[in-house]
């Protein structure tokens, strides 16, 4: 493919909003509050609907008869190219909100700088997503703040979400060579640049939130070549069910 | 207050639901009317809560990135409408944690319909164009329903069921024009939906304890039969026009009174599960506790950090 480089761009940003999207949308029904429960179906909802738009670009880039659908629902494992953080499992809701959190101060400060991406196309979607997103944040910070600093239990729970993700924060920050390569071209994000200011914040919403910052140094990585956690793979059954079972149809 | 004096109230809000007035929440109403209405009210508030768990049971698998987007929504919506209903409800002096318990202890009841499983794509289609079809004709005749506040809710309502019993026929519209593996899969879930569907305007009229009092009072404004019948003799033809068979073979026009005959309701079956021995009330019960039971630490942080707010430091 021509714009290989491109199609595995998009689809990095892509995955991520897939694979939380479809996280997020277990919870439907099932939240603490009926309130908390439609909060996070409308983040599930913004999410697939920027993953939409993305497959559809990579559609075009792709060519051919290639659709939305056929990227996002008929690829193998390996070939996922989301960070380990969104695939993670809904936990209780001290992981979901601590995950959603984490992703979002990323999220944000990542649709900042692909506003002024070269590639029109990614450019007009970042604009559109990150109004949705700045809210996703303000909710999710607001959450880390109420359970940190809620009850006893609220913040242990909280605590312990918070010392587990931790671990897959770096990899928001590794620049495969794909990334490397649009960076280059003034397409991609230099996500380097947002590092620290990306610890900044999510440091000064866990210290409000009383809670402790992790100290670890201990990373984990793999998911934006292809390596998932075990999650994923349960996650992809469920998710590609229909388009397994009864391929080539129409629905 | 004297026993007169209520007599007094009670004939001026015999004539006021007469006129057909609205009852306002801060409106003097008979105690009875207000525990009918919190009852019925309730009760439809716990059917959109219930009835967000057999369609969730798809979002995770829906076939396609729109399909998954509109049924996400779908749901969602339902969770609107309980919230709704559950704030309308509590303007009769209830809050909503007290009918959260009603529903989780087994007082209170909701839609038998939904202590059906959902168990192929098809019954996606089958539950927007069945379901949500019932709960139109049911909620449109509620929207001129007496008590102020849920008559509002109904109409509010309504809207938005009509948006999801036209999405789930075009699920299955686009079934029937598939492959036959498709085409079965869609006249499958008809066959499993269509006599919970008529089920779901309950009782007959004879057998039906509270319609009497409620057509009095305008919180129902047709018999159960009525609307059971409009609801057979609307979606026959929608099933004929995309190829779908009613699986009931006493169906049948009858010219001279403009309607459809049909088959006898196996109301054996009906009393079971309305009595909680469905395929699915034990599961759906359990599932909703557990929501409930493993959401209350967040309620309470919640809680806890909104007192910590006020406290001036």
């Amino acid at each position: 493919m021509k714009n290989n480089n491109l199609y595995k761009y998009i689809l990095s940003i892509a995955d991520n909003t897939l694979i939380l999207g479809q996280r997020l949308g277990e919870l439907c029904g099932h939240g603490p509050s009926l309130e908390t429960d439609i909060a996070c179906t409308n983040i599930s909802l913004d999410m697939l609907g920027q993953a939409r738009n993305y497959y559809q670009y990579a559609a075009k880039v792709k060519g051919g008869n290639t659709t939305e659908d056929d990227i996002a629902f008929l690829r193998k494992e390996h070939e996922y190219l989301n960070v380990l953080l969104v695939e993670q499992p809904n936990t209780d809701f001290g992981y979901i909100m601590a995950r959603q959190f984490l992703f979002d101060v990323y999220h944000l400060l990542f649709l900042q700088e692909l506003q002024k991406s070269k590639d029109q196309t990614l450019s007009a979607i970042s604009n559109k997503a990150i109004k949705e997103v700045s809210y996703h944040y303000r909710f999710s910070s607001d959450w880390i703040k109420r359970l940190g600093d809620g009850t006893k239990e609220s913040h242990q729970r909280t605590q312990n979400a918070v010392d587990d993700l931790w671990t897959y924060t770096d990899e928001l920050f590794h620049q495969t060579e794909t990334d490397k390569a649009m960076i280059n071209d003034g397409i991609g994000v230099d996500t380097l640049k947002f590092k620290s200011e990306y610890y900044e914040r999510a440091n000064k919403v866990l210290e409000e939130a009383t809670l402790e910052i992790p100290e670890s140094r201990y990373f984990q990585k793999g998911g934006k070549q292809g390596m998932h956690t075990e999650h994923l793979g349960h996650l992809l059954s469920d998710l590609q069910y229909i388009q397994r079972a009864y391929p080539n149809m129409k629905w | 207050m004297s026993e007169e004096q209520i007599k007094e109230l009670e004939i001026q809000f015999e004539a006021r639901i007469a006129r057909d007035e609205k009852i306002e929440p801060k409106d003097w109403m008979p105690e009875k009317y207000r525990q009918t209405h919190i009852r019925q009210m309730s009760q439809h508030a716990h059917s959109e809560i219930i009835g967000m768990l057999p369609e969730g049971n798809w979002i995770t698998r829906a076939p396609t990135l729109r399909r998954k987007v509109a049924l996400l929504a779908k749901v969602q919506d339902e969770a609107g409408h309980g919230l709704y209903l559950y704030s309308a409800t509590e303007t009769l002096g209830i809050t909503r944690d007290e009918l959260l318990e009603q529903l989780h202890t087994g007082k209170a009841k909701y839609s038998s319909i939904f202590n059906y499983p959902a168990i192929s794509w098809a019954d996606m289609g089958t539950i927007g164009w069945l379901v949500d079809g019932a709960a139109i004709i049911n909620q449109v005749a509620l929207c001129g329903a007496s008590y102020g506040p849920y008559a509002r809710a109904m109409v509010r309502i309504c809207k938005e069921e009509s948006f999801h019993q036209r999405q789930g026929y075009e699920i299955l519209v686009t079934l029937m024009k598939g492959t036959q593996e498709q085409k079965d899969m869609a006249q499958d879930a008809l066959n499993r939906f269509w006599w919970p569907s008529l089920m779901m305007f309950g009782p007959t009229d004879a057998e039906s304890p509270h319609t009497a009092q409620s057509m009095k009072w305008k919180l129902k404004r047709k018999t159960n039969d009525d609307l059971r019948q409009q609801f057979i003799d609307q979606t026959v033809p929608q099933a004929e026009l995309i190829g779908l068979t009613i699986p009931d073979s006493d169906l049948k026009w009858n010219k001279e009174m403009g309607h459809y005959d049909f088959g006898e309701i196996d109301w054996d079956e009906f009393w079971q599960v309305v009595k909680g021995h469905g395929p699915c009330n034990k599961e759906r019960m359990k599932v909703r506790i557990a929501a409930h039971e493993n959401g209350q630490w967040v309620r309470d942080a919640a809680m806890a950090y909104a007192e910590k707010q006020q406290i001036p430091a």
